[in-house]
């Protein structure tokens, strides 16, 4: 055992160390996850709006967002700012705004699709029973998108989750981040410490985007229609 | 026909989509316990003519009027008008979301409010009389065609409507099921309700209607009783319009 990298994972405090990264990650995520539902909602009902220059700004926004890879966002906010406003963010912070302005974009493209799934068939024979308009967005539209769209919001949460190993690269000491200064710190002594400690980042990945996952299709299951 | 008993009256509605007219001059009178058959080619603004009378198409001119009241002068409030008036659609239009029951009891308890336990043996009793009350408590696609149509009449009737719209309610099914929603629908007219139906089932229309309309183009070619229209319909548009309907050996 002694050769197996696999102790430097418990030398030290560095296990405890991993998960506190791994926190960070998290708090990170859901953190962004959370506005992203939040503003997301409302983007999407605002995109649901047939006027041109809401359509045109919010699908700018929405392309934008898209076309651009993550890491150049981090890098836009995060030294750019800096380097053209004075402004400066801690990587926390920059990641935040990052992962918000694209979970929102995301969302808002989510909900706006399970808003226009909705037959308009469902809105007349709601108004024809006397429903009115709030009603009929109460009882009948939100209940099924909800039903829509909560397993594709869940799946957009995994991929957030995910990509905020990226922050990495902003100097964000995250759960990759613990990974790297252990391996470093470890070279000498253990040196395939690498494939121990990112086995074991895997695994912490996959305990926190598994649960998730599997309530997604056990939801997309129950409400199928 | 005298004054008193006109439920419902049509004055000279004009409907336009586009730059098009669908409805260009339609005037109607609709008595108490009448059960007016609309039929016409496709297009010919039927379904849109059903539309309008409970505010579902804005109308450009012209005056409906809900006993003896406007309805389309802007002062009346539609979510009040429409529990007057029952809609049942082609589709069906089930929320897909709630069980049968709820369906039904969504109309009876947040537009009337009514208190459940009432509207729920109000509910029973209705979907005994149409075969369903073993299926209150299914959700909507784990019906039949045919079912979710008497389901959606059910949830219309249960509103206790002075009028029931019917827009081509069987259009969507197959024929074997037609029969079962038709033959609630003749148990309606004969059970004295007031009705105006928009079907392509000639057979049905002539059996259930008090009066036959037919229009094309947007406005009423022809109206008469069954017998008299189905038999010797006076205008050359309805006789063609018949004649697809019927077959010769060639």
């Amino acid at each position: 055992m002694q050769d197996l990298g696999i102790r430097v994972l418990f030398m030290g405090n560095n296990f405890i160390r991993l998960l506190g990264g791994l926190w960070i990650t998290l708090k990170i995520s859901l953190l962004a996850v959370a506005l992203s539902v939040v503003l997301g909602t409302l983007l999407g009902v605002v995109m649901t709006i047939k006027h041109p220059v809401i359509k045109a700004i919010t699908k700018f926004y929405l392309e934008f967002i898209r076309i651009m890879p993550q890491l150049v966002l981090l890098f836009l906010v995060y030294f750019g700012l800096t380097k053209s406003f004075g402004i400066n963010l801690s990587g926390q912070v920059s990641a935040v705004i990052v992962f918000t302005l694209w979970g929102t974009a995301e969302m808002g493209d989510l909900v706006r699709g399970a808003l226009i799934s909705i037959p308009a068939h469902q809105y007349e024979s709601g108004a024809a029973l006397g429903l009115t308009k709030g009603q009929i967005f109460l009882y009948i539209v939100i209940p099924q998108t909800l039903r829509r769209l909560i397993p594709l919001a869940i799946n957009l949460t995994t991929r957030m989750i995910k990509t905020t190993s990226l922050i990495v690269m902003i100097g964000v000491v995250e759960v990759l981040k613990v990974a790297q200064q252990i391996i470093e710190a470890n070279r000498y002594t253990v040196p395939d410490a690498a494939l121990w400690i990112y086995g074991t980042i895997f695994f912490l990945y996959f305990l926190a985007c598994w649960p998730i996952s599997l309530l997604a299709s056990w939801l997309e299951k129950r409400w199928k229609n | 026909m005298s004054e008193e008993t006109i439920l419902l009256e049509v004055r000279h509605l004009r409907k336009d989509y586009g730059n098009g007219a669908v409805l260009k001059d339609v005037s109607l009178k609709l008595e108490k316990g009448e059960v007016l058959v609309l039929i016409g080619p496709s297009g010919c603004g039927k379904s849109t003519f059903l539309r309008c009378i409970n505010g579902l198409e804005p109308i450009q001119s012209g005056e409906i009027l809900l006993d003896g009241l406007s309805i389309t002068d802007g002062t009346a409030k539609w979510s009040e008008v429409r529990q007057k008036i029952g809609m049942v659609f082609q589709s069906y239009e089930l929320f897909p979301h709630m069980t049968v029951l709820d369906n039904i009891l969504l109309g009876p308890m947040k537009v009337q409010k009514r208190n459940r336990k009432e509207a729920e043996a109000d509910a029973c009793q209705l979907l005994e009389r149409v075969g369903l009350l073993d299926k209150k408590d299914v959700y909507p696609r784990q019906l039949s065609g045919g079912q979710k149509q008497r389901v959606a009449i059910v949830r219309a009737l249960i509103m206790k409507p002075e009028i029931m719209l019917f827009d081509e309610v069987t259009a969507a099914l197959d024929p074997e099921m037609v029969r079962e929603v038709l033959d609630v629908m003749m148990e309606l007219a004969a059970g004295g309700s007031t009705m105006m139906i928009v079907t392509h089932e000639m057979q049905f229309a002539r059996a259930a209607a008090d009066r036959v309309i037919f229009l094309d183009g947007g406005e009423i070619v022809e109206t008469g009783t069954p017998d008299a229209f189905f038999d010797k319909p006076k205008t050359d548009r309805a006789q063609r319009f018949l004649n697809t309907f019927t077959f010769e050996k060639k």
